[in-house]
């Protein structure tokens, strides 16, 4: 079976499995990296959202053959080692709100907010409210509000 | 109602357990006695009036319930000092974990942070009282909980007595640490060992008073929090049971469709990961090393398809079913009235964790994990379709994605043992959302006729009549009915009315008022979503008390007021009226609207604002629908004691999500013998384009020692305010809901395959 070598969380991995394969199932099923989650395999509910070089993406809809040695996955588990911390600023204001329910949808939610705010910041512009509005990833457990609240307040810390 | 909690020998003082073990284990029965006015007289055949839910709520019965168990929950100290719990309820998001392990805090003057809570397996000799719904958790566990954590305080401090030298009545507890007057002090972690005992013996116990209360009554933030954000909290699917690789089912395109054969199983078993394939109950079962090539094994399956159980069935077809059962009305009184039907089409309780199990069975034992709300009914179903003694099945419940209704059922956990039965090794069981949409239970179509008649300012009667496809309740509550049907002032209605009629409070000084359900069709998959029957029944009552003010010249909210019976109901609508500045201009296409619902124990009110401007309604947003907005909602909610406000505003604020989705965007389209939607791109659950960006939510002074309901019942107001908001601003009431169905917003993904291919472009952005 084909060897497909990229970077995780900071450190180099290969595994051995079929091209059209995607990340998700890599990451979840053979790497054991659960933090991302299925709420969909589609690219719809973000709740596997991730970082592929520091951008948002949708690891369900990435297959592994896609991935070069040098590319470097962050999943939640990676996201405070970037700045070097215990927490990911994002992930203080997070815990501030107590933004978390049922807790499924929040990794691809914070994945998803550091992902806006770092592309906010790179346009040099401030977060606006159409930005939150325009965020996909789906809480059925409806904490919306809270996560506004958070991604506003961790901005800041950025 | 039954007022006295727990075993109780006095207005504080409790009984409980030490139980015998090397570290202190300290117990409390898990039941409430009855105090001698709480058995209501029977009146056979007939609801009477006054109103039942006041001699008896939903609450109440499912408290009794739990009379005849004798199963005790435990509280453990160990040695680091820290205190664990295993709490026999499931946690699905909405919190109970953080605030059980409030209660011991406060009973024991421990840190917060150093107690434990888990959730238990399966606990057959719990009989009734391991089921986690009607928002009843706080409410039957609030005192046996502290009971078992004050004898474990109790004995702490009579065993620091003996290690510092110094009578008990001397000694402070702070903080997990008991000190003497001299400033010696132990840990409890210390002291674990020390106050074990060898027997087991009954203790008397008194419980702080609420005045001493320094946790219980605090806004704290949730005790798995940095676990959730880390990603470290394990969901089921997360969970490394050895060789329980991906296991899928390839579903039949209609509602319950079976296999008639299949093609091309060995074709399929030589793809690549994957390692069995077998035709199962519900379909064609795949095992494979990825979940992803379990997608393209069901892709990939040829099967031929028996009918389903609502073969050819569309939501015309079922609204015309539900208009011929619906219970007459009788001619038109000679008197004023309002005569309104409401329709109210199928919705899905979809959690965003699909529906998924760990089965591992073997020829001699069975091992279970999933996220289950009733995992006693569950364990004896699956040990009997595995041919098993109970004994021989263990039944592990998880940390659950979400819940909704739906893991009041263990679907996927009887699927995942026919599987790993059949194929002889462990699984892991995954719906795909299309599945979860598709073939998962939904909250019923229904329908609600209302007739209130008045003269003056008088309403004379009130008469609702709701009509729904059958609500599958067969989770291990029936039982709980049956068992206490007979005492119920409601003779043998039945199962569905008596839930209906128990969580139906009527709240208004409405003259003669009667409310009847009536069900037909038991072909769906179904299932009590979030609130039951209660937002759609007070959603359509909401609308006619609008109606009912309009005809009557009087302000919605000021008619409200005047029509309420009780006082911590007009408080929180006083709240939300002042809080939202009720009656403030707005501009055209705009406008307030104001609801009120009582169930559980607990009442609540909303107000909200809608912006149903048509540059409003048609803004642009890709694969979604936009629609009015709700822009402001105030609401206010009095549920008695609230054990950790922040966590009831967290409750609140997922039930107004729901309610906005409930009135403006969510359902499921029902067309020849299937549900179109199959993805949360089809089904329109609230997003953050449609969240209101003004949000406010009032917990409000506690009334009660007693914690009401509070996981559900915000859901009704919400949907009520909205629809009222929506009829205010439009100057049309609405009475089909929700507002958009007759609009099909997606394109439908198809049947065949059941499940959609996984799309091959998200590097696109990344690079
Ligand atoms: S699972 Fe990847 S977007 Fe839904
Ligand atoms: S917290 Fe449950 S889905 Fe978002």
């Amino acid at each position: 079976m084909p060897k497909h070598t990229f970077r995780v969380n900071g450190e180099q991995v290969t595994v051995d499995v079929a091209d059209d394969v995607r990340l998700l199932w890599v990451l979840r099923d053979l790497l054991g990296i659960t933090g991302p989650k299925y709420g969909c395999g589609i690219n719809v509910c973000k709740a596997c959202t991730s970082h592929l070089n520091g951008n948002a993406v949708n690891p369900c809809a990435i297959p592994v053959n896609d991935l070069e040695p040098t590319d470097e996955v962050t999943t939640i588990e990676g996201l405070a080692a970037t700045v070097d911390q215990d927490l990911h600023p994002m992930q203080r204001a997070w815990l501030e709100q107590d933004v978390a329910q049922c807790g499924y949808c929040q990794p691809g939610q914070i994945m998803a907010a550091v992902a806006l705010v770092r592309e906010v910041t790179a346009h040099g512009r401030e977060l606006t409210e159409a930005d939150l509005d325009g965020i996909r990833n789906i809480c059925r457990c409806g904490t919306y509000p809270r996560i506004r609240e958070a991604i506003k307040s961790g901005a800041k810390e950025m | 109602m039954p007022g006295s909690d727990g075993a109780a020998i006095g207005r504080r003082r409790f009984l409980g357990f030490v139980i015998a073990a090397p570290t202190l284990v300290a117990a409390a029965e898990l039941t409430r006695p009855e105090s001698a006015a709480a058995t209501p007289t029977p009146v056979a055949g007939q609801v009477p009036s006054p109103e039942i839910t006041k001699i008896v709520d939903l609450t109440d019965m499912m408290t009794a319930a739990t009379l005849p168990t004798a199963g005790l929950i435990r509280v453990e100290v160990h040695e680091d000092g820290t205190v664990s719990f295993a709490l026999p309820r499931a946690e699905v998001g909405q919190g109970i974990t953080t605030s059980t392990a409030m209660l011991i805090a406060e009973e024991m003057d421990v840190p917060l942070d150093r107690v434990r809570v888990t959730l238990a397996d399966a606990r057959p000799e719990l009989v009734f009282n391991q089921i986690t719904g009607a928002s009843n958790t706080t409410h039957s566990t609030y005192t046996p909980i502290r009971t078992a954590a004050a004898i474990a305080r109790l004995r702490l401090l009579e065993a620091a007595a003996t290690v510092l030298g110094s009578a008990a009545s001397e000694l402070t507890v702070r903080a997990g640490v008991i000190a003497d007057r001299a400033g010696n002090s132990v840990p409890f972690g210390d002291l674990a060992a020390k106050a074990a005992t060898d027997r087991t013996e009954q203790v008397s116990v008194e419980l702080k008073e609420a005045k001493d209360f320094s946790v219980i009554g605090t806004p704290r933030n949730r005790i798995d929090a940095v676990a959730a954000v880390t990603g470290r909290k394990k969901f089921t699917m997360d969970l490394d049971v050895p060789d329980a690789k991906s296991t899928m089912v390839c579903r039949a395109p209609t509602i319950n469709g079976t296999v008639e054969s299949a093609a091309n199983l060995a074709e399929v078993r030589g793809m690549p990961g994957v390692t069995d394939v077998a035709v199962v109950s519900t379909g064609v079962a795949v095992r494979a090393e990825t979940f992803g090539q379990c997608v393209d094994a069901v892709r990939a399956l040829r099967v031929s398809w028996k009918p389903g159980t609502a073969e050819g069935k569309s939501d015309e077809s079922v609204l015309d079913e539900l208009r011929a059962a619906e219970l007459p009305l009788g001619p038109r009184p000679p008197v004023a009235n309002v005569d309104e039907r409401f329709t109210f089409y199928f919705r899905s309780n979809s959690a965003l964790e699909p529906n998924c199990a760990i089965a591992d069975v073997r020829a001699d034992r069975a091992e279970i994990w999933s996220g289950l709300k009733s995992p006693i009914v569950a364990k004896q179903e699956i040990a009997v379709k595995l041919g098993l003694p109970l004994t021989r099945v263990t039944v592990h419940v998880t940390d659950s994605g979400g819940s909704f209704g739906r893991r009041l059922f263990y679907d996927a956990a009887l699927e995942a043992a026919e599987i790993s039965q059949q194929f002889g090794k462990p699984v892991k069981l995954m719906w795909h959302r299309a599945d979860d949409s598709r073939q998962g239970r939904t909250h019923p179509m229904c329908i609600s006729r209302v007739r209130a008649t008045y003269a003056g300012n008088t309403v004379l009667t009130y008469r609702q009549r709701h009509t729904s496809v059958a609500t599958d309740l067969g989770h291990g509550f029936g039982e709980i009915v049956t068992a206490l049907a007979a005492r119920l002032p409601v003779g043998d209605i039945g199962f569905s009315e008596t839930f209906f009629q128990l969580s139906q409070e009527m709240s208004y000084k409405f003259g003669a008022s009667t409310r009847w359900l009536n069900e037909t069709d038991k072909g769906f998959n179904t299932g009590s979503m979030r609130n039951v029957y209660s937002p759609d029944a007070t959603c359509a009552r909401e609308l006619v008390v609008d109606q009912l003010a309009g005809k009557m010249n009087k302000d919605p909210y000021q008619f409200r007021r005047e029509f309420l019976r009780d006082d911590r109901a007009k408080a929180v609508l006083d709240k939300v009226a002042e809080v939202g500045s009720w009656g403030r201009q707005m501009p055209a296409n705009t406008a307030q609207g104001i609801a009120f619902h009582a169930e559980y124990k607990s009442v609540s009110a909303a107000l909200v604002e809608i912006d149903c401007r048509p540059e409003t309604v048609n803004r642009e947003i890709r694969d979604g629908v936009a629609g009015p907005r709700v822009t402001k909602v105030v609401f206010a909610v009095d549920v008695g004691l609230a054990v950790n406000p922040r966590g009831l505003e967290a409750q609140m604020m997922g039930c107004i999500c729901d309610g906005i989705a409930l009135t403006l965007t969510s359902s499921l389209h029902l067309r020849d013998g299937h549900f179109l939607e199959a993805s949360w791109d089809n089904y329109f659950y609230t997003r953050q384009w449609n969240t209101p960006p003004e949000l406010q939510i009032i917990v409000m002074p506690n009334t009660s020692e007693q914690p009401g309901g509070a996981g559900e019942l915000g859901v009704a107001p919400s949907m009520a305010a909205v629809a009222c908001a929506y009829g205010r601003a439009t100057g049309t009431m609405p009475t089909s809901f929700p507002i958009n169905h007759d609009t099909l917003s997606f394109e439908p993904k198809p049947t065949i395959p059941p499940v959609p291919e996984s799309p091959t472009d998200g590097i696109r952005r990344a690079r």
